[in-house]
């Protein structure tokens, strides 16, 4: 499987992992997210996007490996951005190529939900010219646990 | 010595993103070693404010009962919000 991580301080291609997860009739499916910075009905002028850098790749590493560990995948890719950006700014790109749509659905699916966990980034928003830190929600770590549970409940005890 | 790093709303409110500790032999856990740093009135009142935390030890995800021990880099930070 061939694998992409990576934290960019800079804007984010659109095509850019379709484009590379391309592998010549290997993979029957391809699955893409974006997440785009939100500007909650115009209050929010910007975004600026804080890491741990180090722990971030080796964090997303492992949630890459875990993926691959359940779900046969051809290629994943994992960049997430950093800096400060604008409303409808790509922030992150999650893309998975595999033989079959249901793998490659899930498994993206379950790397955006535990990236949204674990991986150690921090947002803040501008709003009304003042940073305000976002905070965590409860169902994101919820939609976390679920896979977990759900992983766990297939492996011998 | 354990390095005590800072991330986000903590950090700004410790006013520092990292520190360099000598606590007693007695701390060795994550839990003790913050109730170490609340021993200082301004970094109490900082994590007082944080009371939802994440830790990590050497960069891997913890909690308050994993283990520290001198040269470990031990983070404290607000609950992740990327994606």
């Amino acid at each position: 499987m061939k694998t992409r991580i990576e934290i960019r301080n800079g804007p984010l291609v659109a095509a850019e992992p379709s484009d590379w997860l391309r592998d010549a009739g290997l993979s029957g499916a391809q699955v893409q997210f974006s997440g785009q910075v939100r500007d909650e009905q115009g209050r929010v002028e910007a975004l600026h996007l804080e890491h741990y850098p180090g722990m971030t790749e080796s964090v997303l590493g492992t949630i890459v490996e875990q993926a691959r560990q359940k779900w046969h995948l051809n290629g994943a890719w994992v960049v997430h951005r950093v800096g400060t950006m604008e409303p409808g700014d790509d922030i992150v790109q999650v893309a998975v190529s595999a033989a079959h749509r249901q793998v490659a659905f899930e498994a993206c699916a379950f790397i955006m939900d535990l990236l949204k966990t674990r991986a150690p980034f921090w947002k803040k928003e501008l709003i009304g010219g003042r940073w305000f830190w976002v905070e965590a929600r409860e169902r994101d770590a919820e939609a976390a646990a679920a896979w977990l549970r759900a992983l766990s409940a297939h492996e011998p005890p | 010595m354990i390095e005590i790093r800072f991330f986000a709303a903590l950090r700004e409110r410790v006013g520092s993103d990292r520190l360099a500790v000598s606590p007693p032999d007695s701390v060795d856990t994550v839990a003790k070693l913050v109730a170490w740093l609340e021993t200082d009135p301004a970094l109490a009142e900082a994590l007082a404010a944080t009371p939802r935390r994440m830790v990590a030890v050497n960069e891997v995800l913890g909690s308050e009962d994993s283990t520290v021990s001198p040269g470990d880099v031990v983070a404290l930070f607000p609950p992740v919000t990327g994606g």
